[in-house]
């Protein structure tokens, strides 16, 4: 890094003055917040704004709160749920869309898998609110299969796009040799395909899980009474203003999505 | 859905043998067809469960919405089933309760103002801070890149909710910037930014930011520094070659990350609900509004087909200048 930036250089082609002033402005500006949120969750007082010294009162006080106990553990299951069948389901649409030619239909395939993307949240979870209603009244279930469903559907794309990148840049000629030694197809594809797309498969189930754990606006309008998690039981708890119990939920939710982004990152990384 | 398909991705070249050269087994061309035919199949059997999925959760409910936009809404929540226009008028006329005069709603078109303005000066924000942010990442040593891209992402992949609750800490009346601009004696009153449109703003700045590096970093990162160098030797100042070389050249990005941050902008619900503290409206909550309290639903029905519409519009203009812009370089 020093040897780049040498100051002996004049002349840098790449230089523009004042924009690396700005990014730094911008890396500061992106962390400030999320760092005074958990700064503050370790405050001792009632006040979110008064500094009166350390303590893990309000991690303890949440973690006895039942409420958020019940929510947490729906949130988790409902993002496994969604996270293996979102995962399952984009391998297999994966690998109908790579390394093919063009083929009828192939735009269709790419539209549908990638709505969830192109609908604002907020149309999504109302069609979701009418349609669900609809069946409601009809079967009279109100489990959390709904969330369960909605979750899955719009975590397609999230880890379709990791396992259809780990595809492209896949060696079509290992799979063309399994098949010269008399692999069936199946065995080809469980033997080889499948040992080399882990890695995308895995990113892809990593993401879905994040993405769903994160979700507010859909679980929001689709869940039924009862059915809080995390994040709408937050939204839901906040009026006003933030209670430090808040801040101690979130920053611990708030280590939980750095922490599985981080792992990716460097499991990503040694494996190029 | 014509014989010509245009996937965004073509095929990896030089993968299989390509059927369009003149192959001197004609007797076999049946037999091509036929597998072709059978692995056609084969990739929509296995692309199915996703479609089913997406169709069940996704594609079918949008149009139940376009459906319930012209029916009678139900006193209780819920619809009649008869068809009304009630709906699709009330997004933009109002029937005065007095005098049963029609007017224009005044509520919700400020509402689609604000949200357009801020949707719009929220995109400029993020361009303003985004581009030089971009840059910064394209031009750092390429082993370090990645890292200062995934400290971009980091707080992108961290619940949007509680980036809110950040921002939210920050100015709030006895926030960060309140409390040092007191303390410093620069001003006596804490400001009130919270639960204004400046809040909302800031918000969705801070939220969305992401969006606009990424695609503006991608585009960047294929830049040819050579082309800036040549402009240089042409007498190009630093401010013509950003002018005239840099930003011609990374133009799809700026358009990928407007469009990014626009249209969840346009839509937002979190952000406005918490930092506007349910006085400034947008289009998200003014629909939300309307199957809660408002007990509407064609009204929130069409109000949704209206921004969805909107949505669309911008993205397939968008579609269609990347296309232009792809051919354009040949």
């Amino acid at each position: 890094m020093a040897e780049a930036r040498t100051t002996s250089r004049p002349f840098s082609v790449k230089r523009l003055p004042g924009f690396t002033t700005v990014a730094i402005i911008c890396f500061v500006a992106l962390y400030a917040p999320i760092i005074t949120l958990v700064v503050y969750s370790f405050n001792a007082g009632t006040s979110v704004a008064v500094w009166e010294g350390f303590s893990w009162r309000w991690y303890a006080e949440a973690w006895q709160n039942e409420q958020v106990q019940d929510a947490s553990i729906r949130s988790v299951i409902i993002a496994s749920w969604a996270a293996l069948i979102a995962t399952t389901l984009a391998t297999m649409a994966a690998l109908a869309t790579t390394r093919t030619r063009p083929y009828r239909g192939l735009t269709v395939i790419y539209a549908l898998i990638n709505q969830p993307l192109m609908v604002p949240e907020i149309v999504s979870a109302v069609a979701l609110l009418i349609f669900f209603a609809m069946i409601k009244v009809s079967t009279g279930y109100s489990g959390l299969g709904y969330l369960i469903a909605a979750h899955s559907a719009f975590c397609i794309p999230f880890a379709y796009l990791p396992i259809r990148a780990r595809l492209e840049s896949m060696d079509l000629t290992l799979e063309a040799a399994a098949a010269d030694l008399y692999a069936t197809p199946w065995k080809a594809f469980r033997r080889v395909t499948l040992p080399l797309l882990w890695p995308g498969i895995l990113a892809g189930a990593m993401l879905a899980f994040v993405i769903s754990l994160d979700d507010v606006v859909i679980t929001e309008f689709v869940k039924s009474a009862g059915q809080d998690t995390l994040p709408t039981y937050m939204l839901g708890q906040i009026r006003r203003t933030l209670t430090p119990e808040m801040n101690a939920i979130s920053t611990v939710f708030l280590g939980i999505s750095i922490g599985l982004v981080t792992v990716f990152f460097f499991l990503n990384r040694r494996r190029k | 859905m014509a014989s010509q398909e245009t996937a965004p991705t073509s095929p990896p070249g030089a993968s299989a043998p390509d059927p369009a050269t003149p192959d001197p087994a004609r007797s076999e061309h049946s037999y091509v067809e036929e597998a072709r035919r059978r692995e056609v199949r084969g990739k929509w059997l296995l692309a199915a469960p996703a479609l089913v999925v997406l169709l069940a959760a996704a594609s079918g409910p949008l149009l139940i919405v376009l459906v319930y936009s012209f029916l009678t809404p139900d006193p209780y929540g819920g619809v009649e089933w008869q068809f009304s226009l009630q709906g699709w008028f009330q997004v933009v006329f109002a029937r005065d309760i007095f005098d049963e005069t029609i007017g224009l709603a005044d509520a919700h078109l400020s509402i689609f103002w604000r949200s357009v303005q801020l949707s719009f000066l929220t995109t400029l924000l993020t361009l303003i801070f985004g581009f030089p942010t971009a840059y910064f990442i394209a031009t750092r040593p390429q082993q370090y890149r990645e890292l200062w891209l995934f400290l971009i992402t980091i707080p992108f992949w961290t619940n949007l909710l509680i980036r809110t609750f950040a921002i939210m800490e920050v100015i709030r009346n006895e926030g960060i910037i309140n409390t040092i601009l007191m303390t410093t004696g620069i001003i006596e009153q804490p400001i009130q930014m919270l639960f204004t449109d400046f809040a909302i703003l800031l918000g969705m700045a801070y939220v969305y930011l992401p969006l606009m590096v990424l695609p503006l970093y991608a585009s960047m990162e294929k830049l040819d520094f050579r082309l800036v160098e040549a402009a240089y030797d042409l007498y190009a100042t630093r401010f013509q070659a950003l002018r005239r070389v840099i930003i011609p050249a990374v133009k799809p990005g700026i358009v990928a990350g407007a469009i990014l941050v626009f249209i969840p902008s346009l839509g937002a619900y979190v952000t406005p609900r918490v930092l506007g503290g349910g006085k400034h409206l947008m289009l998200g909550n003014l629909i939300e509004l309307q199957f809660g309290q408002g007990r509407n639903w064609p009204l929130g029905a069409a109000l949704s087909i209206t921004l969805l519409a909107i949505v669309m519009v911008a993205l397939i203009s968008y579609v269609r200048n990347a296309g232009r812009t792809d051919a354009g370089h040949g």
